[in-house]
């Protein structure tokens, strides 16, 4: 029944007793202190637990733990900020006010991620797609469109920084 | 009116210099965002205690039945259980109104509706937990159930709440203002209809959590997901028949409540006493179907409205009858039963008003304050008269509400005290974003643009249970470090509370941001406040904030004039300081003076230890009538939206394109955040006009009374896809109540999305929607009607 289990998590190597009904969310949250992973409906509805495994978001509350392997790179809003600085996203999140209870954001972060990885210079369409499976039901979603277009324009080099990148994108309406 | 030190008075603040970056009037970033953002941020849910256990409430399967027996021994030999609580050990009445304590923590003697919490079992684990509720044997004698309005109108219903004086009757209200029917009867035009407002709910994606920990020195922490933790701490006491001086209620960052959470609920009391009982800390976390079985929704209303106009505009009569199903227990209905009429006043106005409105009790899920409490359905259907009349009377839809408009610094026909009212100038914002005048009726057919305008109360000048008391306190302690700390009863439930009592204390002690430390929510160390509800939080806190601070900065004065006067020929008085960029000197000559952490040893060093606190109280109370005082608030915000829409005629869809909505807000303390707040209630007012239906099974059977699909797939709020685009604009029209002028920004801009909508389709495709939520099939019925 239960087994330890290893995993690759922002870079680092985590074991954890796990049960074979636990999913990748409980384990995170509940067994490794990862709390920055939300649950919000725990059914697969609200993106709130949204994590990148190997780039690609996954929903961790269907995700179970134990077919997450070492090999595979699992990163949760934790791995966004290190030694060098906080990841461009939450510069531009923070920036652009695109949060107010906080509490979709780190999904919803994960999941912009994952596009501009794909592809730095989307439209506003593609935003609104790759985000579709996050539900925020505080900010009708207008600042976060603002906050990962802002980001895409300095990580597409057409913007020197954020700041530079909101006062183009207000002007362009 | 509180007057501040050196006889400043509150009118000072509404003229201010604004910095860019910090203080009151700029978009400072959230105090808390870097946090939240990192996912570094603790909710409830992500605290947990040693030796903490879980607990699990078992619901109802039915819509009413008696309870004839629980079978705890059936569980409690489990491996795991170590308790397991019913009604009975929880036998007191509670309810957010004083006046209609109507509900158990759990249910004592019968269920009220599908999911109503009849016991709870306390274990090691969430899956021990998890196996004792299925197996807890409860056995229930079913009663014939409510579901209506209509069916708790029926001579020979059966009574879902005994609280209920005559029937299933929570609350009824008749008021008249003016001589409606004779002003009726000089009407030249006079027209009725028939409007009909779903229920619908908030949805936070985080969902309540509580923990209870008892400690060894018999004093009771919880911590909970509230909006409202100063009530929660009050029922506590009642129900618990703790002393409130032994329990402590901390208020953890909420992830979204939206009036769902302003009222206590059963996780609370049971976390609280489990812990009692086992001495160790308890936690519960819904889940997301109990969300929406927790509800507290907006309330489903009938609503049958007449207004008689003369041929110039006039609004000469309004008579308003509104049916409110109420569901199970009172909630704040009685607060809703008044609202739905009293709230419909401004900022267009008539000359004599009439309504009467009856909350019903139903076996459904308690409905309750969901942002716009009360008023956002009634306001869907004036708005939607207006845009009626207007068209009969051939006029511009924006000039029969300019011909109407309550004015500023009047009295409304129901003797609400307007100060500030933008009308003209949001009514202005919308047009010209929105091409207004060249684009309404002028659209290709199937597209259209429609307008509407609401106007909402910033906080009640009567608090919910009635005290001389403050309604907001605000504490500020500083010392020699240099450090301010702000201390506050406040919730900041993502609105931005805290960063706004940064930027009040900013602006008054002219400081940078990174040494103001803010600390909210936790009973045993900050003063009162009473909670985020009604929009009250920035006007009332802010109020006392600026207060505190300000009582700060005087005591600072006079030790930095002492100090002053001793080096120099020149008297300085305390009204020659500034306070700015962290430092403290004579206005006319910058060179004279200290940095502000000097100032504070100084001040230190006279004073002893330097703490002010600052209050807001509301001195009037409203109307002076039977219920005047509910609707009467220190100020009236004011808004106005443009829908552009698009109606499929082949299939029914409504596509909302865009949405153009301005706002007073009087003083944008934070203009960054007042757009979110109108921005999320406009998101969230679209979502009710044609995704949210939150639906009860009506067919006699076993599912009678049951949610259907109590999820977030089921439960259509909007994706990024579904959501219009937005474009806000703040209007400053600042009102002499608030501090800086501001009045609220969080609930009046979600009200007349919705009619703007419903108007907009009338351009669009001629049909007039009275029903929500307008689903395709009613927009293609609508459509068939009008074809023939």
């Amino acid at each position: 029944m239960t087994c330890a289990h290893r995993f690759s998590i922002n870079g680092r190597s985590y074991e954890s007793l796990i049960e074979p009904s636990d999913t990748l969310l409980a384990v995170l949250r509940y067994r490794l202190d990862l709390i920055g992973t939300k649950q919000g409906c725990d059914k697969g509805d609200c993106g709130a637990c949204t994590v990148l495994i190997d780039g690609q978001p996954q929903l961790s509350c269907l995700t179970l733990a134990q077919l997450v392997k070492e090999s595979e790179q699992v990163t949760t809003i934790e791995g966004l900020a290190n030694k060098e600085g906080l990841d461009l996203l939450i510069e531009a999140f923070d920036q652009c006010g695109a949060l107010q209870c906080g509490f979709c954001q780190p999904g919803m972060i994960l999941s912009a991620k994952a596009l501009l990885n794909k592809n730095p210079r989307p439209s506003l369409d593609d935003i609104r797609l790759a985000l579709s499976g996050n539900l925020c039901r505080c900010t009708g979603y207008t600042k976060i469109y603002l906050a990962v277009m802002a980001a895409s324009l300095v990580l597409s080099n057409q913007a020197e920084n954020l700041d530079q990148a909101i006062e183009q994108l207000k002007h362009a309406g | 009116m509180s007057i501040f030190p050196h006889g400043t008075t509150i009118k000072d603040s509404l003229s201010i210099e604004k910095h860019p970056h910090s203080g009151v009037g700029s978009s400072a970033k959230k105090i808390d965002a870097i946090d939240k953002l990192l996912g570094r941020m603790r909710y409830t849910d992500d605290i947990s205690l040693p030796h903490m256990v879980v607990g699990k409430i078992v619901r109802s399967p039915h819509a009413h039945a008696r309870i004839v027996h629980i079978d705890k021994d059936s569980v409690l030999s489990m491996p795991g259980v170590l308790d397991v609580i019913v009604g009975a050990d929880l036998a007191t009445k509670y309810g957010v109104i004083p006046w209609t304590k109507d509900e158990y923590p759990l249910a004592v003697d019968k269920a009220r509706f599908v999911g109503d919490g009849v016991a709870a079992v306390i274990a090691e684990s969430e899956l021990a937990a998890h196996e004792a509720m299925l197996k807890l044997h409860i056995e229930y004698e079913i009663l014939p159930s409510v579901l209506s309005t209509d069916e708790a109108k029926a001579e020979y219903a059966v009574q879902v709440n005994e609280h209920a004086k005559v029937g299933n009757i929570t609350k009824h209200v008749d008021l008249s203002f003016g001589d409606v029917d004779g002003h009726l009867a000089n009407s030249d035009l006079v027209v009725s209809e028939n409007f009909s407002f779903h229920n619908t709910t908030h949805a936070p994606i985080e969902p309540h959590c509580a923990i209870g920990d008892f400690g060894t020195n018999g004093r009771l922490t919880l911590y909970s997901s509230t909006q409202v933790p100063h009530y929660l701490h009050r029922t506590l006491t009642e129900v618990l028949a703790l002393p409130a001086h032994r329990i402590r209620v901390i208020q953890p960052p909420v992830g979204g409540a939206f009036g769902g959470k302003s009222e206590c609920f059963d996780l609370e009391f049971v976390v609280a006493l489990a812990s009692m009982r086992l001495k160790r800390p308890v936690k519960i976390l819904y889940t997301r179907e109990e969300v929406f079985l927790a509800h507290r929704g907006r309330h489903p209303m009938k609503i049958s409205m007449t207004m008689g106009v003369k041929n110039n505009g006039e609004i000469l009569a309004l008579k308003n009858s509104i049916d409110i199903d109420g569901g199970a227990y009172a909630s704040f209905g009685m607060i809703t039963a008044f609202y739905a009429g009293q709230l419909l006043t401004g900022p267009v106005g008539m000359k004599s008003y009439q309504f009467s409105s009856t909350r019903y009790y139903t076996n459904k899920p308690a409905c309750g304050p969901k942002r716009g409490h009360g008023s956002v359905q009634p306001r869907f259907a004036f708005e939607v008269m207006c845009d009626m009349m207007a068209e009969r009377l051939r006029l511009d839809p924006i000039q029969f509400r300019l011909i109407n408009a309550v004015s500023e610094n009047s009295e409304t026909i129901n003797g609400q005290k307007i100060g500030s009212l933008g009308l003209k100038e949001v009514l202005n914002q919308v047009a010209i974003k929105s091409d207004w005048h060249k684009r309404y009726k002028n659209l290709p057919r199937g597209r259209g643009l429609g307008i509407a305008t609401s106007m909402y109360i910033s906080g009640t000048n009567y608090p919910v249970y009635p005290n001389d008391m403050p309604q907001s306190s605000v504490s500020i302690r500083l010392d020699r470090s240099g450090a301010v700390h702000i201390f506050s009863g406040v919730s900041d439930i993502g609105q931005g509370a805290n960063t706004v009592l940064r930027q009040i204390t900013e602006q008054e002690l002219g400081i940078e941001s990174d040494r103001i430390n803010v600390l909210t929510a936790d009973s045993d160390l900050t003063p009162v406040d009473l909670g985020a509800y009604s929009s009250r939080v920035t006007l009332m806190m802010g109020h006392a904030a600026m207060e505190a601070a300000r009582k700060a900065r005087c005591c600072i004065a006079d030790a930095v004039v002492l100090k002053l006067n001793q080096n120099s020929d020149r008297i300085v008085e305390s009204r020659d300081l500034a306070f700015a960029g962290s430092r403290v000197f004579v206005r006319e000559n910058k060179e004279l003076g200290m940095d502000f952490n000097q100032a504070l040893i100084f001040a230190e060093s006279m004073h002893g230890s330097l703490v002010f606190s600052g209050d807001y109280r509301t001195v009037e109370r409203g109307g002076d009538y039977r219920g005047g005082t509910i609707g009467a608030s220190p100020a009236y915000s004011c808004t106005a939206h443009v829908a552009d829409v698009n109606v499929d005629e082949d299939t029914g869809k409504i596509i909302i394109n865009k949405i153009f909505v301005a706002h007073d807000c009087g003083r944008a303390i934070n203009p960054l955040l007042v757009e979110g707040q109108i921005e999320g209630s406009t998101y969230m007012g679209a979502a009710e006009v044609f995704l949210e239906n939150f639906l009860t099974d009506e067919e006699d059977g076993a599912r009678r009374g049951m949610l259907v699909g109590p999820s977030l797939l089921d439960y259509r709020i909007p994706t990024t896809l579904d959501t219009p685009l937005i474009e806000s604009m703040i209007v400053e029209i600042p009102d002499p109540n608030g501090p800086y002028g501001a009045k609220e920004a969080g609930e009046g801009p979600l009200h007349s999305a919705i009619p703007a909508v419903a108007n907009a389709i009338y351009d669009a495709v001629g049909v007039r929607l009275t029903s929500l939520p307008f689903s395709p099939a009613k927009v293609l019925a609508a459509l068939k009607l009008r074809n023939r």
